[in-house]
């Protein structure tokens, strides 16, 4: 009886009942009144789109990719990959070099860490943001992500031997913002895990996971980085390997976007990709013990990043957080703090990002806590910058207050 | 993870039943697979005699005032319909007659609430109706997108700028004893009805629109805090996708996000709705429910489920799970020991329970209360 199945459209969108409630959740809804809301933009638009693409709409482009649609549909409509592909199939404008520059997060990274020290100095200039402001539309009021002086792989390179004398073995797919601009973070979670007796290895070369290419249109760069990461990934698996992460957006571009938006094939792989703070939940309650250091305090607010939220994995890095003794935590909103990876960067956009994360700015300031956790690189700058407070990762104040 | 309590389905039914747990001390997860029927809710029940004042307790603990007074309430149609129990902004009325002059008010380029077919309704009961349709520079920025002119878009920027509402609708006011505006207030800052009410010298009476109905939004996202408040686990965007059952025990559940990760628990109560919310689910053959596969009252011949009077009452809509006596869904005729079946997911297989949202929050405390009997 596989009626239902068999006549399933694509990303399910004859499945929309029109019932607006994506409606009430979009973020960029309630600031941007050029885009069409998710129900327009994505399963309406969708019909249209397939009589004649002369109705693609270039306001798609203001869509965040934050999913908070597909999370709150009750039709399991995919609204936001919905609206991601019609760009990537309709949007065939040649790529601005802003947005070539702000996608290539690894090729950057790669070019800008050996001259770390410099290239963080001149970012911080006022005159070099006037500058990109102007040359490139790189809003002068972001403040820019600092590089490593060095990186998380040579990192490991040193380390490789110790961590292969453990007995048990996890791989680590960490990413271009611990690779380039903050290896403490692979460094915490290689402490954490070795606390449990686990070594941490890297796969076979990775690349960028590729999903600021996805959202900047460049799907034959991305497609080229999936299959090469599948490749890396399933050699991992294929020695028996989990491969754990420590950023959402990362875990969910590996597991859900390859096969959605871009057609690569991950089945192979896709169960054995995972959030650190799940592997480590699943194995604090499997009976592992850490050993916390006395009189540790900390006032913690966690914010869900949305794709964290859309992963629906929060609560491993909730529990994770309520375990440490001396945490006080405190559930932040459901709320995007508005930078969506590169989205927040691009000067057309800088407005809209803040206004959309005013309201969790003002719910941090009011809960005042000692530190922000949340598993999400950008919305990390986004928060620093906009509030002052610090932001961790949930693995950082994790090894933070283990012995 | 393991818990006390594992709901499936966190609208109504699904957060009453949480609340309740954790507010005696059991650990409890939701699962949530998108939002829910509370979207659609008209901000009354029908008819609850019996218990208001815990209700209304519980509402109230939440930060949702509610008022009781038997009557009726005005239908967006210029019907009324019985109403009992209600949140603060929805005016009940003793019979069919609020007043004699009516100064119906909406915004211009909003689609979604029907001044015409109120006025209609209102002078067939004898009243006197003017329309007028507001022109607020601060909603200009809605119009530029014409089809999302919607009720919770206008409800955000109303938290701002109700005030001016107030300021034009009493330049308006002639001779009205009665204001009817639409329902698009107090999103976020639930004082604003009653702020609005306050400053405009003749009675105020708030009518439904077409979804998503902002009071009910407010009360899903009040009802959640409260439960998360309380320490509950929520769920959202997740689906149950099967249940591992052992000799009529449920241990655990699967779900789509979490995988091989399972969800433990002592009870499960199953609160998923009816065919929208998927909790129900149908083919050409037979009418069944996906979690459990418990059994699902229905008529054997196809043609029998429905009505071709597309307009008349529909016996597929009243179809539910079976339960036994303490609302354990029965499967194969027999029930499972820790499962229970609440909120819509019944139909009308219970009639003495009632229907919508008084069927979800009757049967919801209903089985809070068994299980913390059964715990004891």
């Amino acid at each position: 009886m596989k009626l239902q199945e068999y006549t399933q459209s694509s990303h399910n969108f004859e499945e929309c009942m029109k019932c607006t409630v994506c409606t009430a959740y979009c973020p960029v809804l309630q600031v941007n009144p050029l885009y069409p809301g998710p129900k327009q933009a994505g399963p309406d638009g969708e019909r249209l789109r397939l009589k004649d693409p002369f109705f693609f709409n270039y306001a798609l482009k203001y869509c965040l990719n934050c999913k908070r649609c597909e999370v709150a549909c009750p039709s399991g409509v995919k609204v936001a990959d919905l609206i991601q592909a019609a760009r990537i199939k309709y949007d065939t404008s040649p790529v601005k070099w802003r947005d070539r520059m702000l996608a290539s997060t690894d090729f950057m990274g790669h070019l800008a860490r050996p001259f770390a020290p410099v290239v963080n100095g001149v970012t911080g200039l006022g005159i070099t943001k006037t500058m990109m402001d102007a040359m490139f539309k790189i809003d002068r009021r972001r403040t820019f992500p600092k590089y490593s002086a060095y990186s998380f792989e040579s990192w490991m390179g040193r380390h490789e031997k110790e961590q292969a004398a453990f007995a048990e073995q996890v791989a680590y797919f960490h990413g271009c913002y611990v690779n380039y601009n903050y290896p403490r973070l692979g460094r915490h979670l290689v402490k954490v895990l070795n606390a449990l007796g686990v070594g941490v290895q890297l796969l076979e070369k990775e690349k960028c996971c590729g999903i600021a290419m996805i959202t900047n249109g460049m799907k034959a760069e991305a497609t080229l980085h999936a299959n090469h990461n599948i490749v890396a990934l399933s050699k991992a698996v294929d020695k028996g390997l989990m491969v754990l992460t420590t950023s959402s957006t990362c875990t969910l571009t590996l597991r859900d976007e390859y096969p959605s938006l871009l057609g690569v094939d991950n089945s192979g792989v896709r169960d054995f990709i995972m959030m650190a703070s799940r592997y480590i939940c699943e194995r604090i309650e499997k009976g592992a013990e850490l050993h916390f250091k006395p009189g540790f305090h900390k006032n913690v607010a966690y914010h869900t990043p949305c794709h964290m939220e859309k992963l629906g994995w929060g609560v491993f890095s909730e529990r994770l957080l309520k375990m440490i003794p001396g945490v006080e935590f405190t559930m932040l909103d459901d709320a995007c703090c508005g930078i969506a990876g590169t989205y927040g960067f691009k000067r057309e956009n800088y407005e809209a990002s803040q206004a959309i994360g005013e309201p969790l700015f003002n719910q941090i300031k009011a809960v005042n806590p000692d530190v922000v956790a949340c598993d999400c690189e950008t919305c990390k700058w986004q928060i620093e910058m906009s509030t002052g407070y610090q932001v961790m990762n949930p693995i950082s104040i994790l090894a933070e207050a283990i012995i | 993870m393991k818990f006390n309590t594992v709901i499936i389905g966190g609208g109504l039914a699904g957060l009453v039943a949480g609340i309740s747990l954790q507010k005696a001390g059991r650990g409890t997860a939701i699962i949530s697979e998108g939002q829910n029927a509370l979207h659609f809710f008209s901000g009354t029940f029908e008819s609850i005699e019996d218990a208001p004042g815990r209700i209304t307790d519980l509402f109230a603990e939440a930060g949702i005032g509610l008022h009781y007074s038997p009557g009726v309430r005005l239908m967006p149609m210029g019907t009324f319909k019985k109403a009992a129990l209600s949140l603060e902004d929805i005016s009940l009325f003793p019979g069919p007659k609020i007043g004699s002059r009516a100064l119906i008010v909406s915004f211009a380029g909003y689609h979604d609430f029907f001044c015409q077919f109120l006025a209609e309704g209102l002078e067939k009961q004898g009243m006197q109706c003017r329309i007028k349709m507001l022109n607020l520079p601060e909603l200009e920025h809605l119009e530029k997108s014409p089809s999302e002119m919607r009720s919770v878009q206008i409800a955000r920027t109303m938290d701002r700028i109700w005030e001016s509402v107030v300021r034009e609708v009493r330049i308006l006011l002639r001779d009205e004893d009665t204001v009817i505006l639409p329902q698009v207030f107090g999103l976020q800052d639930t004082s604003v009805p009653s702020r609005i009410r306050g400053g405009i010298p003749a009675q105020v009476v708030f009518v439904g629109t077409l979804p998503p109905s902002v009071p009910g939004i407010r009360t899903q996202m009040l009802l959640k805090r409260r439960y998360q408040l309380l320490g509950g686990t929520y769920l959202m965007g997740d689906e149950a996708t099967g249940a591992h059952v052992h000799e009529r025990v449920v241990h655990s559940i699967v779900t789509h996000n979490l995988g091989n990760h399972f969800l433990e628990a002592d009870n499960f109560i199953l609160a998923t709705g009816t065919f929208f919310s998927k909790g129900l689910r149908s083919n050409p053959f037979e009418i069944s429910e996906p979690v459990f596969g418990v059994d699902v009252e229905q008529a054997s011949d196809r043609t029998d489920w429905y009505n071709p009077e597309f307009m008349r009452e529909q016996p597929y809509m009243k179809y539910g799970v079976i339960c036994d006596d303490n609302l354990r869904p029965l499967k194969d005729g027999e029930p499972l020991r820790n499962l229970f079946a609440i909120g819509s997911i019944l139909g009308q297989t219970r009639p003495g329970l009632g229907s919508g949202g008084e069927l979800a929050i009757r049967s919801a405390l209903a089985v809070a209360d068994q299980i913390l009997k059964s715990d004891e």
